[in-house]
């Protein structure tokens, strides 16, 4: 095992895909020559070692960006395209929501779309709500669209590899502050398949499903817990689309107690999504109303005293936990 | 038509307020934990801040970007109600919810600041249109970068601007740089002004470090503008010193190159002629300064007594 910091793994994950297969390339503002120059980000090292010819850097154009993926893509070319920030998938949106989602059905199945769209998430840096806005509910919305939201550096390894060679487009979506966590990833090539959830602790009391970031924020909810014997089971969604019910509903029916957990605003986010499958599939085996922790209905505000109220916390997890039992 | 004195001394003053004032910044940034967010500075581009708004009106719009203290300081903004705002203080011109990347001041018609690039020049079509829609004698002016000319929406804003002969100027300062981007790595065309003829509109290019000519070129379009005659596009050649953020160590930036442009800084320029004129005297010089140094200082003392915002109060605002 190696220790890599996630932002070091996904560098690996296209390092990897791009010496493995010479039609992979990348393009987005920055990405070559940046303003950042940690060793420890994504595309650090790539421009020198793969050449301008396949690490490109482009203008302020994220139109641009997403359009020119969809139409490498359709050339049988891999691209993996860097939109900066999650809110600035709105300027690309319309190439990815009606072009790269839907294009393929339009051909009847003739044409295919095997882009990555990577963009980074997450609050906590104090740049406030044009930074920072998790949008992951909106792509989920859009049938043709896979959504990856990797928790751990072994797993965006993993998930990164699997999505550059995946036949459909994906929205790989990183959070900011994992960039600089450690963790432990296999020397040897893993490739962890797109739409599959992990436990990434078992606990008999209630299941508390969460992915990104908030994985870290539902473990530590869970040793604070486990104190006073109370088992949370966390289940990682790791992919939002397409998404694993069986690991979903087999805990949910083991614990009969449901918490989703994301950092994303509440109405319309993807815990409505969770929530409905739970109801639907497993009614029978709850013991107690699902609960949802989840930011509160607002932009992130840029104070810090703002922006901690907003970001879930395992405190105000291990309420709602407390709440349902 | 000759520059009246007092708007050479609104200009000077603008100046030296904007540097003072980020001069402030870029220290307050090295004490850990003073200022969240990242931090923006246009150091070294403020004449196009100062000439722009010194040909404005109070009825004139401005809609600023992420590089926007000297835009709205030299508009009127109170300074001690933008550094509250970038300390995230209660008392701050947008109670904490926006810190430093997108300050809105209303109170001096500069109602949008937007951080998203290229997300001023439709915003601004619509504040022009509605200063034509109502018979205004007034203007907006759209700050941008250069970067920003390569998104969709500014040529969008500008077709529909010039289609409807709007009262916008469209304000780009090319600062050379787009990030780590020098400006020919993102623009093959010599001038970003060179793009007004796609859309028929007068597009000028002027020393941006110039602050009587940034003030001669703006006032010909606010007239313009005024007259029904439509927007410009004005592309002001200037530098920033610092570089893109102040966490950003200006690899790219050769040390040569920021030289060049220091030796071209706006405020001696301006400062220089103005003495020799005898617009003002070497007392009078130093009664501003000390005036805008007692500004500053004070602006960072209302900030850091200010309080932060309550936790609770990240829930107002959303609505109308
Ligand atoms: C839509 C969008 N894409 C990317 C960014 C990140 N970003 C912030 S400023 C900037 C460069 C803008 O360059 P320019 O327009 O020349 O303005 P300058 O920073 O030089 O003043 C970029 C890429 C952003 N804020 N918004």
């Amino acid at each position: 095992m190696q220790t890599l910091r996630m932002g070091q793994a996904i560098n690996q994950a296209l390092r990897e895909e791009m010496l493995r297969d010479p039609d992979v390339f990348l393009a987005g503002e920055g990405i070559g020559v940046g303003i950042h120059h940690s060793p420890l980000l994504p595309t650090a090292g790539l421009l020198k070692d793969f050449g301008a010819g396949r690490v490109k850097d482009t203008p302020v154009s994220e139109a641009a960006i997403a359009g020119l993926a969809v139409g490498a893509a359709v050339a049988g070319l891999r691209p993996v395209v860097e939109i900066m920030f999650n809110p600035f998938f709105t300027l690309a949106s319309d190439m990815i929501v009606n072009h790269a989602a839907k294009l393929r059905y339009l051909s009847g199945g003739k044409s295919s779309f095997p882009l990555v769209v990577r963009m980074k998430s997450g609050a906590g840096f104090g740049a406030g709500c044009q930074h920072s806005h998790n949008l992951e509910a909106w792509a989920a919305h859009c049938p043709g669209l896979k959504v990856v939201m990797p928790s751990t550096p072994a797993d965006a390894k993993g998930l990164l590899k699997s999505a550059i060679r995946d036949p459909n487009p994906v929205i790989f979506i990183e959070d900011l502050a994992l960039y600089f966590v450690p963790g432990p990833v296999p020397e040897e090539e893993v490739m962890i398949p797109i739409g599959q959830a992990e436990v990434k602790r078992p606990g008999k009391d209630v299941t508390v499903v969460t992915w990104s970031k908030m994985v870290g924020v539902a473990l530590e909810a869970a040793d604070q817990l486990a104190r006073e014997n109370i088992g949370m089971e966390v289940v990682d969604l790791r992919t939002l689309v397409p998404m694993d019910k069986e690991t979903l509903l087999a805990s949910v029916r083991k614990t009969g107690r449901l918490v989703v957990l994301h950092e994303a605003t509440r109405t319309g986010g993807f815990a409505g999504e969770v929530a409905a499958v739970v109801m639907e599939e497993a009614f029978a085996h709850l013991q107690a109303p699902l609960r949802r922790v989840t930011g509160p209905d607002i932009p992130v505000p840029a104070s810090p005293p703002l922006e901690r109220f907003y970001l879930p916390s395992a405190e105000k997890l291990m309420a709602a936990v407390r709440e349902i039992l | 038509m000759p520059i009246p004195k007092a708007k050479k001394l609104e200009m000077l003053r603008s100046l030296l307020l904007a540097r003072r004032f980020e001069e402030a910044l870029t220290e307050l940034c090295q004490i850990e934990g003073k200022i969240p967010g990242m931090m923006i500075l246009c150091t070294g581009q403020e004449a196009v801040g100062a000439g722009v708004c010194a040909a404005l009106q109070p009825q004139d719009a401005i809609i600023s970007n992420h590089r926007s203290h000297s835009h709205l300081l030299a508009k009127g903004a109170d300074p001690k109600a933008l550094m509250a705002e970038i300390f995230g203080k209660r008392t701050g011109c947008n109670k904490g919810k926006s810190g430093t990347l997108h300050l809105a001041v209303p109170e001096v018609n500069a109602p949008c600041t937007t951080t998203v690039v290229g997300g001023g020049p439709p915003i601004a079509v619509g504040r022009a249109f509605a200063q034509q829609y109502r018979q205004e004698k007034a203007v907006t002016v759209c700050f941008i970068g250069d970067g920003a000319t390569n998104e969709g929406s500014f040529h969008e804003a500008l077709n529909l601007a010039s289609l409807w002969a709007l009262p916008v100027i469209f304000v780009c300062e090319n600062n050379l740089y787009a990030g780590a981007q020098r400006f020919e790595e993102h623009t093959r065309a010599p001038n970003i002004a060179d793009r007004a003829a796609g859309y028929a509109m007068p597009g000028v290019v002027v020393d941006g470090n110039d602050a009587l000519a940034v003030y001669t070129s703006a006032s010909e379009a606010r007239a313009r503008a005024v007259a029904g005659e439509g927007p410009t596009l004005i592309e002001y050649k200037t530098y920033r010193w610092r570089g893109h953020g102040e966490s950003d160590l200006q690899l790219y930036q050769p040390k040569e190159e920021i030289a060049a442009w220091q030796a071209t800084c706006p405020i001696p320029k301006l400062r220089a002629e103005m003495l020799a004129q005898g617009l003002i005297g070497a007392e009078a010089l130093q009664a501003m300064e000390s005036d805008i140094a007692a500004i500053v200082q004070e602006a960072i003392r209302f900030a850091e007594e200010s309080p932060y915002p309550e936790p609770h109060e990240a829930l107002e605002d959303v609505f109308a």
